[in-house]
């Protein structure tokens, strides 16, 4: 494997650049991401419906409809090219070196083969073992994600299980090879309130033991806040705002942070009344030529829709996309 | 699932019961009487009235089921008015027949249906789609007999390739694996072949292009499967849906065409049931329609058995 010392980022993406071709002309939803991510470490993705998360993801996994979408930018994993590998390459690091859990496991889960038979294909798929051991290693991955009576379970398929047990399913799955990057993508919003909590708490028990890097996706802040060691928030497909999650979180440097912390009842908060951001997110076939939350924003003036406002480094790993945003001395009140 | 094929296999029993019903009841839905088929119009009176006790005609209704079913259960159908001879035997023989061509329409477009219908699915938007689409287009909506006729024009009489009448040189009948045989079959079987293709492809299309939708196939992507497995998962997926169309297409093959099977003088169910109709044969009539649809209840069980076979959801009680 090349470039495994220590400070190498796992993953390094620069100027990430997605859009769609649909009906109504081209749609812009990834707008220039850059990010590294060291192995071991967990980044949250928050941000509004449509503002390019499950997006990303799927960017990095080259899994977007080839014929669609226009990409560009890179996106190195373990020092690879993602999109100059052939991808028959792809294929091999796809489920081994980065896996995804999908938001959906009903859906993202094949309704006619069993739990253990899709398991062990990934396995064999990468590891090339006898089809009878990658059983028995699934057995052991139902174990591992806390799957009572996992023997039964084997035989099941996605149908006969609840959508905890399914979704632990998933994980497992996704776990298989001993990814160095998993991807999770709102993994919990489609279960039910305490379900939430127990997957949560067993990704971030996995991440611990695994030392796997995660990328999570997700809406609610009190996740965020417990899970991740560093946050980004995404609006129109670009990163606002990037920092450490008590950074972020606690003094967030971007008014649609500002707005969307307000608008989302968490931990401390609960009992406040909520107060959603007024207005749409922005029509990504035809996106303002400066800042894409000017329309929404209360503190918008004329340097603001003049030109999108560039990255702003407050410190080293701290970075908001806003012309007010000052380093910390020379902020005005 | 062998709890599920026991519970499927009972409740056949009433839907057949049901058959036999419809087809009893038939008698006493057709205008006019029964008898008029077997004696003229001008006949005695005392020699309508002793016919009809000797058809059972004069008990109560649900005297004449009971008997009628008790001769069903024995394998009497009873005589052919027209020709005197019990109807089990012409009709096997015209099952028999409409079979060959059954077989044949349902291999030639089948196969043709799945590839075109699994090849416009995989590349839906594209150029081979909007062939494909065509092509099904014009299947399903060209009058086949018009095809057939075509056919015997160009092939049997413009270019003389192909025999366009019967089974066998000279109007023999019986089949045998000879060349003369299939030369026989060729073009009945191949104008039978295109509403199913059309049909086939459709059906297979609309359902490969919805489980390509499915996010489990990017899941599947997603875990590193390349084209072959995941293509493999999308078969697996797409079967129970084609296999219950197949079935549905071949029950109607196995009806028999009355069109195709008298434009080529081939003597199946469609030809007996012409006859059937024309002579006002209804022991014959009867017969053959409780034949086609006790088959066709027969074939729905099997697809049921076999969508339950591939789809672990369908075996839920
Ligand atoms: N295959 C595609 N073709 C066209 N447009 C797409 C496609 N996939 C995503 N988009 C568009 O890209 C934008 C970003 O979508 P994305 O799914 O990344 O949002 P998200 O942040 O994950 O939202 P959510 O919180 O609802 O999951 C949306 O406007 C969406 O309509
Ligand atoms: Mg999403």
């Amino acid at each position: 494997m090349p470039d495994q010392t220590q400070s190498a980022p796992l993953l390094s993406v620069s100027g990430l650049t997605v859009s769609f071709k649909t009906e109504r002309g081209t749609a812009s939803a990834i707008n220039g991401v850059d990010f590294d991510l060291k192995r071991g470490e967990v980044l949250c993705l928050l941000g509004e419906s449509g503002s390019g998360k499950s997006v990303t993801l799927r960017a990095l996994m080259r899994l977007l409809p080839e014929r669609r979408s226009r990409i560009a930018g890179k996106v190195l994993l373990n020092g690879e090219d993602v999109y100059a590998v052939p991808e028959r390459r792809m294929e091999k690091l796809r489920g081994k070196a980065i896996s995804m859990v999908f938001q959906e496991p009903m859906l993202a889960l094949d309704p006619v083969y069993t739990i253990g038979h899709q398991i062990a294909e990934t396995i064999v798929r990468h590891e090339g073992i006898a089809f009878a051991d990658a059983e028995r290693r699934a057995l052991d991955l139902l174990e591992r994600v806390q799957i009572p009576s996992a023997k039964r379970r084997l035989k099941a398929y996605p149908h006969e299980m609840s959508g905890g047990m399914r979704q632990r399913a998933m994980i497992a799955l996704a776990l298989s090879c001993n990814p160095a990057l998993l991807l999770a993508d709102e993994p919990t919003t489609a279960l039910d309130a305490t379900v939430q909590m127990q997957i949560l708490l067993l990704l971030r028990q996995l991440q611990a033991e695994l030392d796997m890097a995660v990328i999570l996706v997700t809406h609610d802040i009190g996740v965020a806040a417990e899970t991740a060691d560093r946050v980004a928030v995404m609006y129109a497909g670009r990163f606002v705002e990037l920092g450490t999650a008590r950074q972020v979180l606690k003094d967030p440097q971007h008014p649609y942070t500002a707005g969307l912390l307000a608008s989302t009842v968490h931990g401390n908060m609960r009992g406040h009344a909520l107060e959603a951001i007024p207005g749409a997110p922005p029509d990504l076939t035809n996106l303002p030529s400066g800042c894409a939350y000017a329309p929404r924003c209360p503190h918008a003036d004329a340097h603001c829709t003049a030109a999108p406002p560039s990255e702003t480094w407050l410190e080293p790993g701290r970075m908001a996309r806003c012309v007010r945003a000052r380093v910390p001395a020379a902020a005005p009140v | 699932m062998f709890a599920y094929i026991l519970r499927r296999i009972l409740y056949i029993v009433p839907i057949a019961l049901g058959v036999t019903l419809l087809v009893f009841a038939l008698v006493h839905i057709a205008p006019g009487d029964p008898l008029n088929a077997v004696v003229g119009p001008d006949a005695p009176a005392e020699v309508v009235e002793q016919l009809r006790r000797s058809y059972g005609f004069d008990q109560p209704l649900p005297v004449q089921y009971v008997i009628y079913l008790g001769h069903v259960l024995s394998g009497d159908l009873g005589q052919s008015v027209a020709t005197g001879r019990p109807v089990i035997a012409d009709l096997g023989r015209a099952l028999g027949n409409t079979l060959i061509l059954s077989v044949g329409a349902a291999i030639v477009g089948f196969t043709s249906g799945i590839l075109l219908g699994a090849l416009a699915g995989w590349h839906r938007g594209g150029f081979i789609d909007r062939l494909a689409t065509l092509l099904t287009l014009i299947g399903v909506s060209v009058p086949h007999y018009w095809l057939g006729m075509v056919l015997v024009i160009v092939m049997a009489v413009e270019l003389n390739l192909l025999p366009a009448m019967g089974m066998a040189p000279g109007g023999a009948t019986g089949w045998g694996f000879t060349g003369a045989h299939l030369a026989h079959a060729v073009l009945p079987v191949l104008t039978m072949s295109v509403i199913p293709m059309g049909i086939v492809a459709r059906s297979v299309r609309a359902t490969v292009a919805e489980v390509l939708q499915q996010e489990f196939v990017q899941a599947l992507r997603a875990k590193g499967l390349g084209r072959g497995p995941v293509l493999r998962h999308v078969v697996r997926n797409v079967a129970p849906t084609v296999v219950s169309v197949l079935g549905l297409q071949f029950g109607y093959l196995l009806g028999g065409s009355i069109l195709i099977e008298t434009v080529f003088s081939w003597p199946g169910t469609g030809f007996l049931l012409n006859e059937a109709i024309f002579k006002r044969d209804l022991p014959l009539l009867q017969g053959t329609i409780l034949m086609l649809g006790l088959f066709f209840v027969l074939l729905n069980l099997l697809v049921d058995i076999a969508q339950a076979a591939l789809d672990p959801r369908m075996r839920r009680s």
